[in-house]
């Protein structure tokens, strides 16, 4: 099993903890992102979530790889799913190792808030009187210098 | 040189197809070049272009970025995943 993938199954955590379980891991943090049903007042029937593949799953690895970057102990996980997704069906999953549980915490945080920042997936939002794909969730207009902030980008 | 350019989301549908090919005089282009043909291309489409990341091989380049054929090129649409 991959340490960064998509996938059109079903995600579940318990995977995704055994894949970062290791002798020196003292605090394992674990988020799950699930789809909402209401969004200031409007309701979701469902969502569809469309990916660059294997774009989208290098831009995973790196995130494992800047969270390393800065807490060399660290092992990562993350999971998305991709395709037709009902309420409070799971969208995405990390699970972050670390010796010490403030690095867990904040490396767990770091992925989710990196994966809306670079990672190459669209939400369509399906709502009862129509659709739309959702981009900038971060409402960051444009990308202010040209390109996502830190890491990975070619010079 | 010719260069094939990957849509996706919101791109995609709008423009009706998954991937547009774009041709140039010169046998390398930059990232602006091709965004610039985009937008020629795709009038309806200039604001989200704009807004969009461009994807070599992969990895977001910048606009200056030198695309050599064989490229794999894509166009980002600001993403929402999570």
């Amino acid at each position: 099993m991959k340490n960064f993938f998509l996938t059109k199954e079903k995600i579940e955590i318990q995977p995704l903890i055994d894949l970062v379980t290791n002798r020196n891991a003292g605090a394992i943090c674990t988020f799950i992102g699930t789809v909402r049903e209401m969004t200031k007042g409007k309701k979701t029937l469902f969502l569809e979530y469309q990916s660059y593949v294997e774009m989208a799953e290098k831009k995973l690895q790196q995130i494992g790889e800047e969270i390393q970057a800065k807490h060399p102990d660290a092992d990562v996980a993350i999971a998305h799913r991709i395709g037709r997704l009902e309420i409070s069906d799971v969208a995405v999953a990390i699970a972050v190792s670390t010796p010490h549980r403030a690095a867990s915490f904040e490396a767990c945080r770091y992925a989710i808030e990196r994966i809306k920042e670079i990672v190459p997936i669209w939400k369509q939002e399906n709502w009862e009187d129509g659709q739309q794909w959702i981009g900038d969730q971060k409402e960051q207009v444009a990308y202010p210098s040209g390109k996502p902030e830190l890491g990975g980008e070619r010079e | 040189m010719n260069i094939q350019v990957l849509l996706f989301a919101g791109l995609a549908e709008t423009a009706g197809a998954s991937k547009i090919s774009l041709s140039f005089a010169d046998e390398q282009v930059n990232v602006q070049a091709v965004r610039n043909e985009l937008k020629n291309l795709l009038p309806n489409l200039e604001d989200l272009i704009e807004k969009s990341m461009v994807a070599v091989n992969q990895d977001y380049a910048a606009n200056d970025f030198v695309i050599s054929v064989g490229d794999e090129v894509a166009l980002i649409p600001p993403v929402s995943g999570g």
